[in-house]
């Protein structure tokens, strides 16, 4: 409760200092500052760039414990992190790169684009946008805490009981993960409710569901299978967080509880999650794909199709996680042929990918060059895929580096890959400004090199007989030279990933405005200023067809036929109950995790309940922007 | 573009020809070098399901590659390329070939999965109970009446039924030159099997996240001709004797310090059963077994593997240390 007082004094402080001292105008001063603006926007091109920083933020922070584990890895018999340091590491490392890097990055483009691409103006909850964020960051903050209250978590990114309970893991380091990622997840969970009713309800008048650009489309299956997947990580973190702090035997087997139960609540969550986190990235490919060989996305209809099928069957396969589980042959075969099917799928949209660019005019763009790196490398890992999907040879590769290699092809070679591609592509919508493309190429080289030597090697190690999760290896068996090359890759994805920093903090120097339409596009968000103005579209676009912005220029129109006349538009209020609330539920988290003091617990929920009521019987109508000053605004751009 | 490309793909096949040669696995824990028939099985379908992928790859390679020079945009050049909806014959056709070679791999999949489950013991075969612990493994015999730790016997040739027990948090045993891995779950027992095809020394490894000391929970698979395993259930079943006076004063402080786990007083508190020591040829399954190693991990457990259950023994006299470890290594 001190260290509450303490903290809430200090923030006090440190806002006076920053908007100049305490006297009667101060309240007016914070409400006019920019923190406070960014800290109560609902702007989802505002909340997109937030979490679009906090995953970034993450990133480097994952990034930076998989450089210790290589480090420790690179010579055998190596003694800088061992024993529950370096499990601590792996933990942390798998858990942030999911749920706090991939995660917010996707929303973050799924805030920034989708609104735009389907012709709207915000999202359809503006506040639950807020509230998904900030209620993410809260997580993400208790989560990486640990470090310094604690210890971390160190029972694995899928926190397997009978480890991660009690008796095994007696520290607090198994219940920052448990409230942790609860509280991000409810914000997950809000967030993707969010864009499924946005995709339904706010399309533009002509842009039926068959129009839809494919990362619209790719974001509507990710938001449908986050609906259904999340709450299966719910319910088992709820399960474990009973068995920890209040003394429940779920998971105990001594007291008629089962293991086995998490395994299967985990991966029915696990296995879509990681179809929540690639979906997205399949939309941005086929996005940079289409317009940068200036084409028509080939086969546009089998590619929703395709995406729409391996979103459900990713609720099908959860057992190929769990073949050496020994669950009987009958359910491993069964599952197993479900898994090879998703391939099908797979394979048409790689097709489809390809024969875009065939006949095309390819131009070699930054965003273009992730694009078509992911191809071979992505292809990669769905081969690997399909020889895990077979239990007998999944019996060696198990728990085994072949599985590292396996899903850091599709993880990285997919989602980061995906996501910088996005981020090259969408930076000068986002932000008003081009990145430099020389920079981004070096970035990209470097990147996809290192990437290969580390985890290229990786699969030999998993043959040759590495576990995975373990922080040394034997010597003399064949292993040191494999590990030292997969050590040195990594110092090449550090430097591309120091190429993009370096990038970002250039380009925002440069005073140069990216033009409204930079790449030649074809989509809606092509049609508008870069940055949008905070409405998007002065008027509410008419859709004509697929890519609706190339048609028009095709038709040789300079934007787009507008389907109602310049009115008064309705914007939501900013609000400050977001944070409130997700800091409501940090101050709970924390002080669950700090056992014994419930007091602390019970006081955050409080400020959560009081936060709902409060926006509960709050009278907020927004506000309007009249058409004289969206005609101002348009004046100032071309002036 | 093209040359940049052209050494990717050149960096690429120098690593995997690298691997493949220059730093080739070892024959004691290699899946790629099996010398089981669990393993051979499980390395045919690894061969088969990865010729057939790199056949598919290679298709994917070439018209990428292909498309990637004909098609980038040249120096000056601006046309209108032709805005294609699609072919519904070329859907049709990379939809239909991956379903046929999937069924084709499905066929000895599904017949494997079912031959490696089948782990009834019959007449001739080996019975072994696994049990896994934080972080070692105990070996019992149920049928000759051995109890061992840390090291697998099996006579060579003949098929070894094992049943797998946990007790305290999940482990998975693998063998990999023998053949892939089976969980350890508490509360739940699982069964499989394997086989040696020839004699020698094969590493064991648990697979599983099991805590502190996972990294370093391993244990050696000794194949033995039928004859010579034979006389090893011998030798174990003989209890061992003290002989000096050295080792009989390392017994009275075994009794004294040591029963309360190494006996199986305290089920919680399990540990390995030290009875045959003497036959070991590991320490804690990862050190070679010298005096000086044994005299290592007594003094500092956790030193050598980190959380392990074991306490410090570093309030002995280095006589009593001395006699200690003399009557361990006398356990023949």
């Amino acid at each position: 409760m001190g260290t509450l007082i303490v903290l809430l004094v200090l923030a006090l402080f440190l806002t006076a200092i920053f908007t100049g001292g305490y006297n009667k105008d101060f309240l007016d001063r914070v409400k006019t500052s920019k923190v406070w603006d960014w800290l109560t926007t609902v702007d989802h091109k505002k909340i997109a760039i937030l979490y679009f920083m906090s995953g970034f933020f993450f990133f480097i922070v994952g990034g930076i414990e998989a450089l210790f584990m290589r480090l420790q890895l690179i010579v055998p018999h190596n003694d800088l992190f061992v024993g529950d340091t370096f499990n601590e590491l792996l933990t942390m490392h798998g858990t942030t790169m999911i749920f706090l890097a991939a995660m917010p990055m996707i929303f973050g483009l799924m805030n920034a684009i989708v609104p735009l691409q389907i012709g709207a103006r915000d999202v359809a909850f503006p506040f639950v946008n807020a509230l998904g964020f900030w209620l993410f960051f809260a997580g993400g903050l208790l989560l990486n805490l640990s470090w310094i209250f604690g210890g971390a978590p160190d029972a694995g990114w899928t926190s397997y009981t009978s480890l991660a309970l009690n008796e095994y893991s007696p520290g607090p380091g198994i219940d920052y993960y448990v409230l942790g990622l609860q509280i991000s997840g409810i914000g997950t969970l809000i967030g993707g409710l969010n864009f499924l009713v946005t995709i339904i309800n706010l399309r533009a008048p002509g842009m039926t569901y068959l129009r839809m650009p494919l990362f619209t489309w790719t974001s509507f299956v990710t938001s449908a299978l986050i609906l259904f997947a999340f709450p299966a990580l719910t319910v088992a973190l709820l399960l474990l967080m009973f068995d920890r702090l209040f003394g429940a035997n779920f998971f105990d087997y001594t007291m008629g509880g089962s293991t086995v139960i998490w395994q299967h609540l985990f991966w029915i969550f696990g296995h879509p999650e990681v179809y929540i986190v690639i979906l997205p990235a399949f939309g941005v490919m086929s996005e940079v794909i289409s317009t940068f060989s200036k084409k028509r996305l080939f086969g546009y209809t089998s590619m929703v199709f395709a995406t729409v099928l391996i979103g459900f069957l990713g609720f099908m396969v959860w057992v190929h996680h769990m073949f050496t589980v020994g669950l009987g042959p009958v359910s491993n075969s069964l599952f197993a042929v479900a898994t090879m099917a998703i391939a099908v799928p797979t394979g048409i949209k790689v097709f489809n990918w390809l024969f875009t660019m065939w006949g095309g005019e390819i131009r070699f763009t930054t965003a273009m060059l992730f694009a078509v790196g992911f191809i071979p490398t992505f292809v990669m890992g769905g081969m690997t895929g399909v020889m895990l999907a077979l239990p007998p040879a999944d019996y060696q590769y198990q728990d085994s580096y072949f599985v590292v290699a396996h899903f850091h092809y599709v993880l990285v070679g997919g989602t980061v890959f995906g996501m910088f591609a996005g981020a090259y592509y969408w930076w000068p919508k986002m932000f008003g400004k081009l990145l430099d493309e020389k920079l981004g190429k070096f970035h990209f080289w470097t990147f996809l090199i290192g990437f290969h030597l580390t985890f290229f090697p990786q699969h030999f190690l998993g043959l040759f007989g590495m576990p995975r999760r373990v922080f040394t290896y034997q010597s003399g068996v064949g292993l040191e030279t494999i590990n030292l090359i997969s050590t040195i890759g990594v110092f090449g994805m550090t430097i591309g990933t120091l190429a993009f920093i370096y990038n970002i903090y250039k380009t925002f120097k440069v005073e140069a405005q990216a033009p409204a339409d930079p790449w030649n596009g074809r989509t809606l968000e092509w049609a508008i200023p870069s940055p949008p103005p905070e409405y998007n579209f002065a008027q509410l676009p008419r859709v004509r067809g697929l890519d609706p912005f190339w048609l028009e220029k095709q038709a040789g129109n300079k934007g787009m036929t507008p389907a109602e006349p310049l009115g008064s538009i309705h914007m939501p209020s900013p609000s400050y109950l977001p944070v409130l609330m997700s800091l409501g539920f940090f101050i709970a988290g924390f002080g669950f995790i700090a056992r014994g003091n419930y007091a602390v617990g019970i006081l955050g929920l409080i400020v959560v309940v009081i936060t709902m009521f409060m926006r509960s019987f709050e009278q907020d109508h927004g506000y309007h922007i009249e058409p004289e000053e969206i005609e101002d605004a348009n004046k100032g751009v071309q002036a | 573009m093209s040359r940049q490309r052209l050494w990717r793909a050149l960096l690429v096949f120098s690593l995997a020809a690298l691997a493949l040669s220059g730093c080739s696995g070892d024959p004691s824990l290699n899946v790629l070098e099996p010398s089981g028939t669990a393993g051979e099985k499980q390395l045919n379908l690894i061969m088969w399901s990865f010729f057939l992928m790199l056949g598919v790859f290679a298709v994917v390679i070439t018209i990428f590659v292909y498309v990637l020079i004909r098609f980038r945009k040249r120096k000056g050049q601006d046309r209108m390329p032709e805005q294609t909806h699609g072919s519904t014959l070329l859907e049709i056709v990379w939809t239909v070939i991956p379903i046929v070679l999937l069924g084709i791999l499905a066929v000895p999949t599904v017949n494997y999965t079912f031959e490696l489950a089948d782990a009834k013991p019959d007449e001739d075969s080996i019975r072994v109970k696994v049990t896994g612990h934080q972080y070692w493994w105990e070996f019992e015999y149920p049928d000759l009446g051995v109890k061992t730790a840390q090291e697998l016997y099996i006579p060579v040739g003949k098929k070894v039924h094992l049943e797998i027990h946990g007790k305290d948090v999940l482990h998975s045993f693998w063998v990999p030159a023998l053949g892939g891995k089976t969980d350890v779950i508490p509360g739940r027992v699982n069964t499989m099997w394997l086989d040696a095809k020839k004699p020698g020394k094969y590493q064991g490894k648990c697979a599983e996240l099991c805590g502190a000391g996972h990294a370093l929970m391993d244990f050696v698979v000794y194949a033995k001709e039928p004859a010579e395993f034979d006389k090893w259930v011998a030798q174990m079943k003989q209890p061992a004797k003290v002989a000096t006076a050295a080792q009989k004063e390392g017994e009275q402080l075994f009794l004294q310090n040591c029963m309360g786990c190494h006996a199986g007083v305290n089920p919680k508190l399990q540990g390995p059963d030290l009875s045959k020591f003497g036959t070991r040829t590991t320490i804690a399954g990862i050190l070679p077994h010298t005096e000086e190693n044994l005299k290592k991990w007594l003094k500092n457990p956790e030193a050598v593997k980190p959380g392990a259950k074991m306490p410090k023994i570093d309030y002995l006299t280095q006589e009593e240390l001395d006699a200690l470890t003399e009557y361990l290594m006398s356990r023949k």
